[in-house]
């Protein structure tokens, strides 16, 4: 990991007005912001690694976790709040044995929650990879995972 | 009126307030209340909570925690306006806070219950405001102190304490909006973050958001001095019963202020740990037998008669007792067995700022004073590490910086300083005479000395420039590896200061050139005419809380108490008078050739009282082979130790927290330690048992010591420069040598007006570079350098007696470069073998940019590691220090 924050670097100077593109280059290679390369991006503009973090999470753009391969995003907007989000969230959780914000351990599955997709008219509803499925009830859980390895 | 003062009304009532003050600060101190919540008055302010609104008389609404009066300023702290901003904000606050008040560690102490009661608020109707109490796990991961963020108020005061205060920016904001909360890196544990366990925050938080997991209250407090490093912070020991059950900072202290490092605050449980030595013991056919006090001074003193002649017999003193602890072995060995063989553990450390400095400028303690960092204009920091070894003084060099000192870090490692440095020189280990030389000619290139005080107050100069002209810049650069412009810079930023202060410790002593690193430094701190002034001065900063102290105790082969010579005839003669006996003119030996000694047979009996040589010396081999050989040895310690574990007869002491006594911290300061409990069991105070021997072994007088009070006396009528050292001058402040009589003051600043050394003048030394002892080649390609970590003391047998403290931190790992690492297909945490000529050690490899490419390092704490099996006991040449900072080992893959 080290020669690749040498590369995403050569760019910068170091200052701390470069933490967030930092972040967001890091983002793009990786999919997500590895711990290792915060504490780069931390040594490298002299900013603590606490600080850095808190930065990267005061933005929602910034994940913390690797996506899975199929990456869910279970809607938790208004309307599919009141259509029962939390238990389709609870559903695919103990479904697929990954907690919201988490990837499963085979790096096949990771979940989670996100504000209103804008098709509240099919709430509740999740976005699997790029496609949108709506009307979700807690037995869609088991049919849209079913490919689920073990 | 005072230029020093503004004057403003506040609600109409007339106040001063001081030069820089704020409104708040005028206000409460004098007695007005403003509520405040996110203000903490050693921070800077943030003005975040809104709390401490007032209203000017523009009807604006200020923030008194941020703005200063000014000149007929006129402002209200009560208005419908302030009243409608300042009440909403608290009704918040409570309305989000889990109000558990009675279980709570803060209760009574917390500033939102204060806030909660000057407004009124009623728990009743609040439940609109209710959002839902967020149900944020409680961090109980360290061992000393938890984090339940559902009582955070968000004021930052922890996160401004860690940062600003601490340089250590384990916890920052995390989140945003409603989520917004206190996060470690990556919101992992405390335990796992860089949170170094200090307990600051805790302190300083308003609420009871961070608390101590011990938090009962302890029936009686007593006013004492840490046991734990040369800083010498002051502490409350708090007491129930016979048990000491909590230490907090005392905030009236000058150096400290309140502040404490982990150790300090945290690890006093070694004093009532069951481990604790409480009677005699002696070795019979291989076994310890415990014994009654009668019976082992008997034993001790029938054996000791048999080694009262010639140099059978030698002692080594504690730098962890009290002075009158360590002046009473010096006299026992002097009167009792007739020789000068007395030596502490200042030999592996300090020895050569001693001798060097005491030829140099007549003193080898530190020249200035620790409350003075604060203030600097430039710090030069050389082969020390003071976030790890003297916590509460790299506080106040935390401070210093935030006043707007200049920082210069030379350390070959990246030490956690060196990240505030505005210069940091790793220059190749083992190098620093040449580079203190070639910083030397270059300030005299570029004229940048001061030639008054050299001529008027220094002798030698020209020696000096004569060794300066052999030295090449060029040559410099080549042999520390550093570039020369960066040398240069460092040169002319420590020279134009008005005023530069060094501090260094064992980087600089503890090689076998030991000696001529302190001259070195010695001389830049002489051109430059940084010495005898305030926020100047040289500074080797002791790391045992009294090894200052066994030092000016005498426990020195070659000096009574004092650094009075014992080859001079006067001086013996004004000893003999008041001992009452004849006293040898020989200097005695020093511990590596006691050690020697034993080895050959001819040392045959010693006494050995607090120190852990078997663990603490290089080579320890070779130490155990030396104690091994000894007729008879008398161990004395609170601790059955490794070394104890070799002792024929071992006597049980008595902690600091079970005795009356004094120590003398770094800066020449000399406190008072109080009894705060009973000693446990049967053990007795160190220099009681002393006495007591004496007694048995015959002394009619000059034993009889019934309180730690009256050996205090003496030492005041016979060394001069703790002249004024008695309790009754003591008991409310600490004073600094030399302190002649009841008196005088103390001496902040050494070398004001005369040097200390015979001419009056101090002396320039010139110098060549010589490379370490063992350097590395093929077989062994690594460099070895060692030092402390924060969270353990010495071999670690007061710190590591707490489980949590082992918690903390427990094996020694060896730090390495991650190109090092990838070398030898190692990753982080493996256990590998660490291998020199000497032996070899297993420890766990911890890969961190800390340690530059070839250099690796290690802590010296745990009794598993045993670091100092491989470590070389190559000496130098004047004070047989052991060259613990560089030695060449091969680490392996197991
Ligand atoms: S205990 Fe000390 S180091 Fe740890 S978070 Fe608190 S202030 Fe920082
Ligand atoms: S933990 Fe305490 S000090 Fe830190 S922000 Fe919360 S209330 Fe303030
Ligand atoms: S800095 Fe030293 S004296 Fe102060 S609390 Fe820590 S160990 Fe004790
Ligand atoms: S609330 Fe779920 S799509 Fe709008
Ligand atoms: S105390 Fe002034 S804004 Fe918080």
């Amino acid at each position: 990991m080290h020669e690749d924050f040498e590369e995403i670097k050569s760019t910068y100077k170091g200052k701390k007005s470069d933490i967030i593109p930092l972040l967001q280059d890091i983002q793009i290679k990786y999919g997500y912001l590895p711990g290792e390369m915060m504490q780069e991006v931390s040594r490298f503009v002299g900013v603590s690694k606490s600080e850095v973090f808190g930065v990267a999470t005061f933005y929602s753009q910034f994940r913390f976790t690797p996506k899975g391969r199929t990456h869910v995003m279970v809607c938790k907007g208004t309307a599919c709040h009141v259509s029962g989000a939390d238990k389709i969230i609870e559903g695919i959780e103990r479904h697929l044995g990954v907690k919201e914000g988490d990837v499963t351990f085979d790096m096949e599955y990771s979940l989670e929650s996100v504000g209103c997709l804008g098709c509240c008219a099919l709430a509740p509803c999740a976005m699997v990879n790029d496609e949108i499925k709506s009307n979700i009830s807690l037995k869609d859980v088991k049919r849209l995972f079913s490919k689920r390895k073990n | 009126m005072s230029e020093l003062e503004v004057n403003f009304t506040i609600d109409g009532l007339k106040i001063k307030a001081k030069k820089g003050e704020t409104i708040l600060q005028a206000a409460l101190r004098n007695g007005i209340y403003i509520p405040h919540l996110c203000y903490h008055p050693h921070l800077k302010p943030t003005g975040s909570c809104r709390l401490c609104l007032v209203e000017n008389e523009e009807s604006r609404l200020i923030t008194s925690c941020e703005n200063q009066p000014t000149e007929g300023m006129e402002v209200s702290t009560t208005s419908p306006k302030l009243d409608n901003a300042k009440i909403t904000v608290a009704r918040l606050l409570v309305a989000n806070h889990q109000t558990d008040c009675l279980t709570c560690a803060q209760d009574n102490q917390c500033k939102l219950q204060e806030i909660s009661s000057y407004f009124g608020i009623d728990e009743k109707n609040m439940d609109n405001l209710r959002y839902s109490i967020t149900d944020i796990p409680i961090d109980d991961s360290n061992p000393f102190l938890k984090r339940n963020l559902n009582k955070c108020v968000l004021c930052g005061i922890c996160v401004r304490t860690c940062r600003d205060r601490l340089g250590v920016s384990a916890i920052d904001f995390g989140y945003r909006g409603y989520n917004t909360r206190i996060s470690t890196f990556s919101d992992g544990p405390l335990l796992e973050s860089n949170c170094v366990s200090c307990g600051e925050c805790v302190v300083a938080c308003p609420v009871g958001a961070l608390v101590n997991n011990e938090n009962q209250k302890p029936d009686r407090e007593v006013k004492t001095t840490c046991t734990y490093c040369g800083v010498g912070c002051g502490i409350y020991l708090g007491v129930r019963g016979s048990k000491v059950i909590s230490s907090r900072g005392d905030p009236h202290h000058p150096l400290s202020k309140g502040n404490l490092c982990v150790k300090g605050r945290y690890a006093f449980k070694f004093i009532n740990n069951p481990d604790r030595l409480t009677t005699p013991l002696i070795k019979k056919n291989g076994d310890f037998v415990e014994a009654s006090w009668d019976e082992a001074l008997e034993f001790a003193a029938e054996k000791l008669s048999g080694y009262r002649e010639g140099y059978s017999f030698a002692a080594i003193s504690s730098a962890r007792c009290t002075n009158e602890d360590n002046y009473l072995l010096q006299k026992f060995t002097r009167v009792m067995m007739g020789n000068n063989n007395v030596d502490n553990s200042a030999r592996s450390c300090h020895a050569p700022s001693v001798a060097a400095l005491a030829e140099t400028l007549g003193s080898g303690a530190m020249s200035n004073s620790i409350d003075e960092i604060e203030d600097s204009e430039c710090l030069f920091i050389i082969g020390t590490n003071p976030t790890q070894s003297y916590p509460v003084l790299s506080m106040r060099i935390m401070d210093a910086l935030a006043n707007g000192a200049k920082l210069i870090v030379v350390d070959p490692r990246d030490i956690e300083l060196a990240e505030y440095a505005d210069l940091h020189i790793q220059h190749n280990p083992g190098t620093d005479v040449v580079l203190i030389m070639g910083m030397i000619k270059i300030i005299l290139e570029e004229n940048l000395q001061d030639q008054e005080f050299i001529d008027s107050r220094c002798e030698n100069f020209e020696q000096l420039l004569e060794s300066l002209e052999k030295l090449d810049l060029d040559y410099v650069e080549q042999i520390t590896g550093v570039n020369v412009d960066k040398i240069k810079e460092a040169a002319r930023m420590y020279a134009n200061s008005d005023a530069a202060a060094i501090f260094y410790s064992l980087g600089i002593t503890e090689h076998s050139h030991g000696t001529d690193n302190v001259f070195a430094l010695s001389n830049l701190a002489l051109v430059t005419g940084n010495i005898g002034k305030p926020l100047a001065g040289i500074n080797p900063i002791r790391g045992q809380n009294n090894v200052q102290g066994s030092c000016d105790m005498g426990c020195l082969p070659d000096v009574f108490p004092g650094y009075q010579k014992v080859e001079e005839k006067e001086v013996r003669h004004k000893f003999q008078k008041a001992w009452n006996t004849e006293l040898s003119p020989n200097k005695g030996m020093k511990m590596p050739e006691m050690m020697e000694s034993a080895v050959k047979g001819d040392l045959k009996a010693m006494y050995i009282m607090g120190e852990n040589p078997v663990h603490s010396e290089p080579d320890s081999k070779n130490i155990v082979d030396a104690l091994e050989n000894l007729d008879f040895l008398i161990v004395q310690d609170i601790f059955l130790t490794e070394t104890a574990m070799l002792a024929d007869l071992v006597f049980p002491g008595a902690s600091f927290a079970e005795k009356d006594g004094t120590f003398a911290n770094a800066d020449r300061r000399v406190q008072r330690v109080r009894q705060a409990i009973k000693p446990v069991g049967d053990s007795k105070p160190d220099w009681q048992i002393i006495s007591e021997l004496a007694q048995k072994m015959g002394a009619s007088t000059g034993f009889n010591f019934t309180r730690g009070e009256e050996v205090a006396a003496e030492i005041a009528t016979l060394a001069p420069i703790y002249g004024g050292m008695v309790y009754h001058c003591l008991e409310d402040e600490s004073r600094q040598w030399p302190c002649l009589s009841d008196e005088h003051v103390g001496t902040p600043i050494l070398h004001q007006d005369v040097f200390a050394t015979k001419t009056g003048k101090a002396k320039f030394i010139p110098l060549h570079y010589r490379p370490p002892a063992e350097l590395p080649d093929e077989e062994y390609p690594l460099v070895l350098t060692t030092g402390r970590i924060i969270y353990h003391y010495h071999s670690s047998t007061m710190t590591a007696a707490d489980e949590s403290m082992k918690k903390l931190y427990d094996l020694d790992p060896v730090e390495m470069n991650p190109s090092d690492a990838e070398k030898l297909d190692l990753v982080d945490g493996e256990q590998v073998r660490v291998i020199s000529r000497r032996g070899e050690i297993r420890a766990p490899i911890k890969i961190t940019e800390r340690s530059p490419e070839s250099l690796v390092f290690m802590a010296f704490h745990s009794p598993e590691t045993k670091t100092n099996l491989i470590t070389s006991s190559a000496c130098d040449p004047v004070t047989k220090t052991p060259e613990f900072k560089y030695c060449a080992v091969r680490v392996e893959k197991i």
